[in-house]
């Protein structure tokens, strides 16, 4: 059993003392530590001027939000600071000299956003979703990211995983020792990436006695495929599920909507049962999980058992989970051959935005008419569920304007309304999303940042 | 003083790096959070109203005391001098006392040993206080009269006569929102006691010298005791003028009272809530015009929500006005425009400080006409620029015409509208929209007696300079502008400028670094302390060389007679070291005052601007008619920039400033619950634009061949505020796409949809 926290940081190994709390935030750590580059801007994992980046052991460079980070879920990670990139680094450069900078309060973090993009790619948008700039307009950083290059750095030797325990924070490697120490410490917090919990530590400046951190946990790691569909491990982040989405054809209509939950920081802490645990009713990832029909497998001393995810809902932020258990993984079924799915979602801005607004649709479309319907919303009631009324509207008839206007006059929500949206906007806005599943099943452009 | 145009310019007017930027990127830029603290050094912290409107009963400080790390908790009680940080008028309560006016209003100030135990007091603190109802909308303000800056008006003719005998007539109202600033370095001040009542003051502050002040009003001290510093804001926009004085203030009083230095750092939410904001505003208004879309008589009025108190609403409401008709004209006119008192945190200066939302006003009314009319707006632009203001002052309508026509050049606005038009009638729910909007915007202060600025420049006997001036640097690029303007003064590299932070101590009595007139003022009072001291030089050289004075030549670091056959050559740290060997001062102040400006409250005619800038934006927009989701695909900007003195730093201001000004008219909402509670309170709720909201085609071309007609420093123009503006484009391309004339602000993608539906429902 480790009793300091160890990691990488800037390519040297750390081990911290031991009166060091575990629930302090990296961002404070790296601070007092005088590593003053990587800034506050919000402590809501927003604004990205604290990002810093996860080396992995594989090459992969993750970018994640010191802000969120409790010190303790560092244990055995190696992680990088804008100093980490040493003087002659180009990228500053780079950014500097394409006027990239105004007032540099958010520089840094997108110097490290922008380092990590120089490894994983894809689209600078989303590289820079979880970076917000008030001063230039991001056309120069923009610029300047088109002329970066991967330094082709290697990751440094990762530090053993070994379980650990820092005082009241518990880092288990197995589903056994997870349980053992749930069982002992009922209020822990149960932590996963935390980017909900997270929050009150940054935001609320809690410092909760115990937590059960399970990141580690060996059961609770990675996807796997089955002959059924995919096993999401509990400790797996969301930033996995989209990978799977993006190799993976038969998901790859869901990759576009799981791109904009979050950022690329949030995705890369933040898991799907995390999503599951906190069961907030915008929660990005349950409307696709209920449209598909996934389940949620859940371990406790008593074994482990599997509800379907809107059974394991059961109200405002209300789950099924018993005191003793813990969400193992997620089942997600193989969508039936042939399957339309769609996932859209309406939000005050396009990137790293909550919903007021979510739809999921699985829909099997045979001979020209909708055979078989699942419409999940978020945003519209207190859990995210299907809308049964909806679904039968479409049953039947071919999947277009007049079938999906008809299944709109039929949702049956109530919303509430609040700084997302308005109760009317949600209920227009859900019948237009609906709307623009015919666009889609046409392969007409179906919405403005298409 | 000497024309500000010398022959061609080698420092000034070249496209320079930001002076920081590098350190920026490598994070090695110090903001006053990264400073190391002192030995000894306290935190704040701020307990705020948990409601819009009460009156305290109790405010019990008992637990909170007794909560570890804490040293001290502040009440008005505890203020040596007085709890007042009214900027320009007096009765603005920096702690709350006998009522609460609005949410997220700050009561006590919790001083502890670390900042954990200082928030975690400040939160434990619970105020009885007993719900008053509150003010929440400029309507409600109107009908009660409730007057922070009561109804001012310009008049020219009879608008009400001229309406009368108008042969069409319309009428509309509609409303513009708020906007949170979002500097991403949120307030936060260290006060740093030293002996007698001496304070020194880190502050990221906009106006060191109002910091001063209010520090001092609450200390009760002379101005002398306090030194005011700041080195670089992540980010200002308005935010850091009157808002970082209390934020001090607060600072200095825990430093004060606990003799150790203190830091206040407000956490976002704190910050979101304690700060004010852009001003929120209502219009009303009537027009008259012909067959062809002429204006010839207007009534119009501009309310804003100024908070609760006045902070700078007087300068906001009297930019409304002033910039209410643009670069139109109306023969009969009467517009009237006031800020109401409301239950919201005190609205304060905003990037544009009023104009934008004055410029709002012709674009409802011209398009709401043109819709009646069956008209193309842009014939009614066409047919109502103006030539003067209502209040008198000239506008150079030839570069209004100039940027309009380059700007839709620029954009293929022809070739757009056909593409548009087509794309439209394929698509089954996607709308495609062209927006154009032009502006001029006056610059200076318009309190006429803020226009003057200070500078000290050294110069050192090897040669290097240290430039010190009373403009601040939030990002905005300054610091480099004015070191250039005294590169170009001595002919020196401007690396051999050494730029320095801000202080009260150095040049005093300054005005805010705002109204985009930071270079203006700055630049030329730098210009002054350099050209004192270069002719200072200039006359020793003189006598080394045995040349009259006029024969002597700075050119690129070396100092020579002009004249043939000299080859004679001092370098500029020679002839330094030469000056204080003769000794000759080599320090200089400048002092700079607008020339020109005068304003007749009484008639309210005048000329209250130094000279107008001009700026034409087009904009295309795609929208989503299912969804009220919009996106500016392009937007193609020229802006006058005079000669501008740094075309680098220029375009981004106007970048940054149009984007900006995008998310104040498209995205950004505050949201006030009906208790009168701010919900928008930090970015996971508050949404600025992000990278992908930015437009993909972003051209911005700075207006070429046209120096400043007025004598400005090098004939360049000032460009902080103008573009914001220009965003205007942006809501004008949905009011094509959307086929509704008049929108409410911000057009968001729910205002938008709903609006859409409402219209579908009505016809």
């Amino acid at each position: 059993m480790q009793e300091q926290i160890e990691f990488v940081l800037n390519g040297a190994p750390r081990r911290l003392p031991r009166e060091v709390s575990p629930v302090m935030t990296l961002l404070d750590w790296l601070r007092a530590e005088g590593l003053t580059g990587t800034k506050e801007g919000c402590a809501e994992g927003d604004c990205g001027a604290c990002t810093v980046v996860l080396e992995e052991a594989d090459g992969a460079r993750v970018p994640i939000n010191a802000c969120l980070c409790a010190l303790g879920q560092m244990h055995g990670r190696a992680l990088r600071s804008v100093e980490g990139l040493g003087p002659e680094h180009p990228l500053p450069r780079l950014l500097a000299e394409s006027d990239g900078t105004q007032c540099g309060f958010c520089t840094p973090g997108i110097v490290m956003s922008a380092w990590a993009h120089t490894r994983e790619g894809g689209d600078p948008h989303e590289a820079l979703a979880g970076n917000l700039c008030r001063c230039t307009g991001y056309r120069p950083i923009l610029d300047a990211m088109a002329r970066m290059e991967d330094d082709g750095a290697p990751p440094p030797a990762l530090p053993p995983r070994a379980p650990a325990r820092f005082g009241g924070f518990h880092l288990p490697a197995t589903l056994e020792e997870a349980l053992a120490i749930r069982a002992a410490h009922p209020a822990a917090w149960v932590l996963m990436g935390g980017t909900d919990l997270g929050l009150r530590l940054s935001e609320h400046r809690e410092r909760p006695e115990q937590v059960l951190c399970l990141l580690n946990v060996a059961e609770m790691q990675g996807i796997t495929a089955g002959a059924g569909g995919w096993r999401i491990g509990a400790a797996a982040p969301y930033r996995a599920l989209l990978g799977l989405c993006r190799a993976e054809p038969a998901l790859s209509p869901l990759a576009p909507y799981l791109a904009r939950l979050g950022s690329r920081q949030i995705r890369g802490l933040g898991t799907v049962a995390g999503n599951l645990g906190t069961a907030s009713p915008i929660g990005d990832s349950l409307p696709v999980l209920i449209a598909l029909g996934a389940e949620v497998e859940l371990a406790s001393p008593r074994g482990l058992r599997r509800l379907p995810v809107e059974a394991f809902l059961t109200g405002y932020r209300r789950t099924a989970l018993a005191p003793d258990e813990l969400i193992l993984a997620v089942h997600l079924p193989r969508p039936p051959a042939g399957a339309f799915l769609a996932a859209e979602k309406l939000s005050r801005r396009h990137d790293q935005d909550i919903s007021a607004v979510s739809l999921a649709a699985c829909l099997v479309i045979e001979g020209g008419v909708v055979r078989a319907a699942r419409l999940a919303f978020g945003g519209m009631d207190a859990t995210a569920r299907r809308c049964a009324p909806a679904e039968a509207a479409l049953i039947g008839r071919p999947l277009d304007d007049a079938a999906l206007r008809a299944a709109g006059e039929a949702l049956d929500f109530a919303p509430v309304s609040d700084w997302r949206g308005s109760a009317a906007y949600r209920l227009e806005g859900a019948r237009g999303l609906l709307r623009r599943l015919a666009l889609r099943q046409a392969g007409l452009p179906a919405e403005v940042f298409a | 003083m000497t024309d500000g145009a010398p022959q061609p310019l080698r420092r000034a007017g070249q496209a320079m790096r930001h002076d920081s930027a590098l350190r920026h990127a490598r994070g090695e830029a110090r903001f006053l959070d990264d400073l190391p603290e002192p030995a000894g050094t306290l935190h704040a912290a701020l307990a705020l109203s948990p409601v819009a409107h009460g009156r305290i009963q109790r405010l019990d400080l008992a637990a909170a005391r007794a909560m570890p790390g804490v040293v001290r908790i502040l009440t008005p009680a505890d203020i040596p001098g007085e709890n007042d940080i009214a900027p320009i008028g007096t009765g603005e309560p920096m702690l709350a006392e006998g009522v609460v006016e609005h949410h997220g209003q700050p009561l006590a100030l919790v001083v502890a040993e670390t900042r954990d135990a200082a928030l975690r007091a400040a939160a434990a603190i619970r105020p009885a206080i007993a719900p008053l109802p509150p003010v929440l909308s400029i309507e409600e303000g109107l009908a009660r009269q409730a007057w922070l800056v009561p109804p001012q008006t310009i008049r020219e003719g009879d608008a009400a006569a001229a309406l009368a005998r108008a042969p069409h007539r319309l009428g509309g109202t509609f409303r513009a929102g708020g906007q949170e600033h979002f500097y991403l370095e949120g307030q936060i001040a260290l006060a740093i006691p030293g002996e007698e009542e001496e304070m020194l003051v880190h502050s990221s502050t906009q106006h060191p010298s109002e910091v001063q002040h209010i520090v001092a009003r609450v200390l009760g001290v002379p101005y002398q005791r306090i030194t005011v510093t700041c080195r670089r804001m992540g980010g200002g926009f308005g935010g850091k003028e009157s808002n970082a004085s209390w934020v001090a203030a607060a600072a200095a009083l825990g430093a004060r009272l606990t003799r150790r230095p203190v830091k206040l750092r407000l956490p976002r939410r704190a910050d979101m809530a304690a700060t004010g904001k852009r001003h929120p505003f209502l219009y009303r208004w009537e027009a008259g015009f012909d067959a062809e879309g002429r204006l010839l008589a207007l009534e119009a009025l501009l309310a804003a929500d100024g908070g609760h108190s006045l902070d700078m609403s007087g300068g906001v409401v009297f930019r409304a006005l002033t910039h209410a008709l643009n670069c139109y004209a109306v023969p009969d006119v009467t517009i009237t425009a006031c800020a109401v008192k409301t239950n919201h945190v005190s609205n304060t200066a905003f990037r544009g400080f009023g104009g934008p939302q004055g410029a709002l006003l012709m674009e409802d009314v011209l398009h709401r006409i043109a819709a009646h009319l069956g008209r193309d707006v842009e014939e009614l632009r066409a047919l109502n620029l103006a030539d003067r203001t209502p209040y008198g002052q000239a506008l150079e309508p030839a570069l209004t015409r100039r940027v309009m026509a380059e700007a839709k050049r620029d954009a293929g606005w022809e070739a757009k509208r056909a593409e548009i038009a087509a794309f439209n009638a394929a698509h089954p729910t996607l709308r495609r929209g062209l927006g154009h909007f032009v502006c001029a915007f006056g610059i200076s202060f318009g309190i006429v007696h803020l226009n003057q600025a200070g500078a000290l420049v050294h110069v050192y006997t090897d040669g290097s300079i240290r430039l010190a001036h009373g403009g601040t640097e939030m990002g905005q690029g300054l610091f480099i502008k004015v070191a250039q303007v005294v590169a170009e003064v001595f002919s020196v590299p401007v690396e051999q400028v050494g730029i320095t932070a801000t202080s009260t101590a150095e040049v005093p009595n300054t005005s805010a670094t705002a109204a985009s007139t930071g270079s203006d003022l700055n630049g030329w009072a730098a210009h002054a302390a350099a050209s004192a001291i270069k002719a200072r030089m200039t006359e020793v050289a003189a006598r080394r060389f045995g040349c009259a004075p006029e024969e002597v030549v700075f050119e690129d670091g070396a100092i020579f007679p002009a004249r043939p056959g000299a080859n004679e050559r001092l370098s500029f740290a020679e002839l330094a070291k030469l000056c204080w060997r003769e000794r000759v001062s080599l320090s200089a102040t400048g002092f700079y005052r607008t020339p020109d400006i005068h304003w007749d409250a009484a008639a309210m005619k005048g000329a209250p601007f130094f000279y107008f800038t001009y700026g034409a934006a087009v904009a295309e927009v795609l929208l989503d008619t299912l969804t009220g989701e919009h996106r500016c695909l392009s937007a193609h900007i020229v802006q006058d920039c005079g000669r501008s003195l740094n075309p680098a730093i220029d375009l981004g201001q106007i970048e940054g400033a149009f984007v900006q000004g995008m998310g104040w008219l498209t995205t950004e909402e505050l949201w006030w619950d009906e208790a009168g509670r701010q919900r928008t309170l930090g970015p996971s709720t508050y949404k600025i634009p992000g990278s992908r909201d930015a437009p993909p085609v972003l051209k911005v071309r700075l207006l070429e061949g046209a120096p400043a007609r007025a004598n400005t420093i090098f004939r360049s123009k000032a460009v902080g505020e103008p573009p914001l503006l220009l965003a205007t484009a942006v809501v004008n391309a949905l009011r094509d796409a959307t086929g509704l004339a008049s929108l409410d602000l911000p057009a968001t993608p729910e205002r938008i949809l709903l609006k859409i539906r409402a219209a579908a429902r009505g016809a």
